[in-house]
């Protein structure tokens, strides 16, 4: 019988490693006397925190919705260009080298244009997370709707099965952990995407914190805002995660979890 | 004279290659009767699977026609099931609903056919799997669930592409009693790829031998033995003969050396 590591017993591992790591910083903080705008205890950063709950609520809150917004349009738009870009031989030809080469242009320079084009209020953020979240969606959906055995198509074909059939009870079940992987990528990226987005214009948002903390060298509040989205893309994957395992008990990822193997 | 259930006349096959075309087949020729158990014994790579691929509509011919019941085999003829090498069992669904694919697939009402799935199951053994996952059995147990998948919905035309080949030796002797009894109950016409001798004879009507390079066939061996076929037959007179006749025809064809 081998270990197995349960929930509970990983979490005390990672909060107690956590804790060791922020105590030291404390205490360094206090041995070399640093300057709290070169670096702040995380015990002042923690009195920052709480000094203005309903600040940091209304701009996390605003990150937090141009995250998920332009996550959600990246993975349904992803998933359905994977799957044009699949079936068909010219979207294959004209749209994957489009996506390539655009992608090799840092997106992070498009955010000014973005700007221009729609203003400074949510809308060019989501339209920079969409825009570096939804290539590795795309990616990883191609690679999973292709990866698939050619005679699980046989059997398919041998019963006559039209493709949109095949599609959707063959190949997209098939893909899902490959898209799954490409979502877990993409979350974290639109997140990017929303604080480049909040750097460039308007006066919401994580970001946009950082940025005007920084003019008046207000580190404890940058830290405060920094530790925030530390806060929020972890609780974005791992709420993907959990997606994930549900969805997918059969996937060999999630086998462990769900009891033994019988029959051998 | 009533005409073939299916007829394979003059069939060739190749594919296209950077100097001269592959020629997987050449000038097959077979007529195959409703309810004949025939193997399709050979080599690898003496074009078998292909073979068994051409007749399901799978693989397009290059050459000659393939008819079933006098008509052309353009699309997957309508009442067939096929047992693959591997099992393909889709590993997001149960045994059960493995079993049942085929009728979705169909556009068949799968839940109409739940009592012909669970009379399946029982028939080979796997009741208690019923709402397993595929990655919790072994690999007898996935092939039997494999061969459920493709009785579903009764086929008159059963095909089975070395569907033993992957499993050991006792296991694969059981599915060798076990679809030799289905056979026996249903009498269906059976399309058999395989490469073990043993089996062939084992299980056969009528035994295809094939020979490589290219893809032809060499004989056909009538198989006369009893319809009741327990393992210990495998020791009678008659079987050995004819395990030595095809032995000693693939090594006159070069296929096994020293023999």
């Amino acid at each position: 019988m081998k270990t197995v590591w349960n929930r509970s017993e990983r979490l005390r591992w990672v909060f107690g490693f956590l804790f060791a790591v922020v105590l030291l910083w404390e205490l360094l903080v206090w041995l070399f006397g640093v300057r709290t705008f070169i670096l702040p205890a995380p015990s002042l950063v923690l009195r920052e925190l709480v000094s203005a709950p309903e600040f940091y609520l209304r701009h996390g809150l605003f990150t937090l919705m141009v995250t998920l917004v332009g996550f959600g349009i990246s993975a349904v738009s992803g998933v359905l260009l994977a799957v044009a870009i699949v079936y068909s031989k010219i979207l294959d030809k004209t749209l994957t080298p489009a996506l390539v080469s655009f992608n090799a242009v840092p997106k992070v320079a498009l955010a000014p244009l973005f700007v221009i084009w729609m203003g400074t209020a949510w809308e060019p953020k989501v339209a920079i997370a969409v825009l570096i979240s939804i290539f590795p969606i795309v990616i990883d959906s191609v690679l999973g709707l292709r990866s698939i055995d050619p005679e699980m198509v046989n059997l398919s074909k041998s019963c006559r099965a039209s493709a949109l059939k095949t599609l959707w009870k063959i190949r997209f079940p098939n893909a899902l952990p490959s898209i799954f992987s490409g979502l877990k990528v993409g979350i974290s990226f639109a997140l990017i995407g929303a604080v480049v987005g909040e750097f460039v214009a308007g006066d919401t948002g994580l970001g946009y914190v950082i940025l005007l903390s920084q003019g008046s060298f207000d580190t404890p509040r940058v830290f405060g805002a920094l530790i925030l989205l530390g806060v929020l893309g972890t609780v974005l994957f791992y709420g993907l995660e959990y997606l994930e395992a549900k969805l997918l008990p059969w996937h060999v990822s999630q086998r462990g979890m769900h009891g033994g193997v019988l029959g051998h | 004279m009533t005409s073939p259930y299916i007829s394979i006349r003059g069939v060739g096959k190749s594919y296209p290659a950077a100097k001269t075309d592959i020629l997987a087949l050449e000038d097959v020729n077979v007529d195959i009767n409703v309810g004949e158990f025939i193997s399709i014994l050979g080599p690898s790579g003496c074009g078998k699977s292909t073979l068994l691929k051409c007749v399901a509509a799978l693989e397009p011919i290059t050459q000659g026609s393939i008819k079933i019941k006098g008509e052309e085999v353009r699309l997957p003829p309508e009442n067939l099931g096929i047992v693959f090498q591997r099992d393909v069992l889709l590993d997001w669904r149960t045994v059960m609903d493995n079993v049942l694919i085929t009728a979705e697939l169909k556009g068949l009402d799968s839940k109409s056919f739940l009592p012909r799935a669970k009379e399946l199951l029982a028939l080979f053994g796997l009741t208690e799997y019923a709402h397993r996952y595929p990655w919790e059995m072994s690999g007898g147990m996935r092939q039997r669930a494999s061969i459920c998948r493709a009785l579903l919905v009764d086929p008159e035309l059963l095909l089975m592409d070395e569907p033993f080949g992957a499993l050991d030796a006792l296991t694969r002797d059981e599915l060798n009693l076990e679809i030799r009894r289905m056979w026996n109950e249903t009498k269906k016409t059976v399309l058999f790829v395989t490469h073990s001798i043993v089996e062939a004879v084992h299980l056969s009507t009528r035994i295809v031998v094939m020979a490589k390079n290219p893809g032809r066939i060499a004989t056909i061996i009538d198989v006369d033995l009893p319809e009741d076929r327990p393992l210990s037959i495998r020791d009678s007179e008659r079987f050995t003969r004819y395990v030595s006749e095809i032995r000693d025809m693939f090594s006159s064809l070069g296929i096994i050396k020293g023999a």
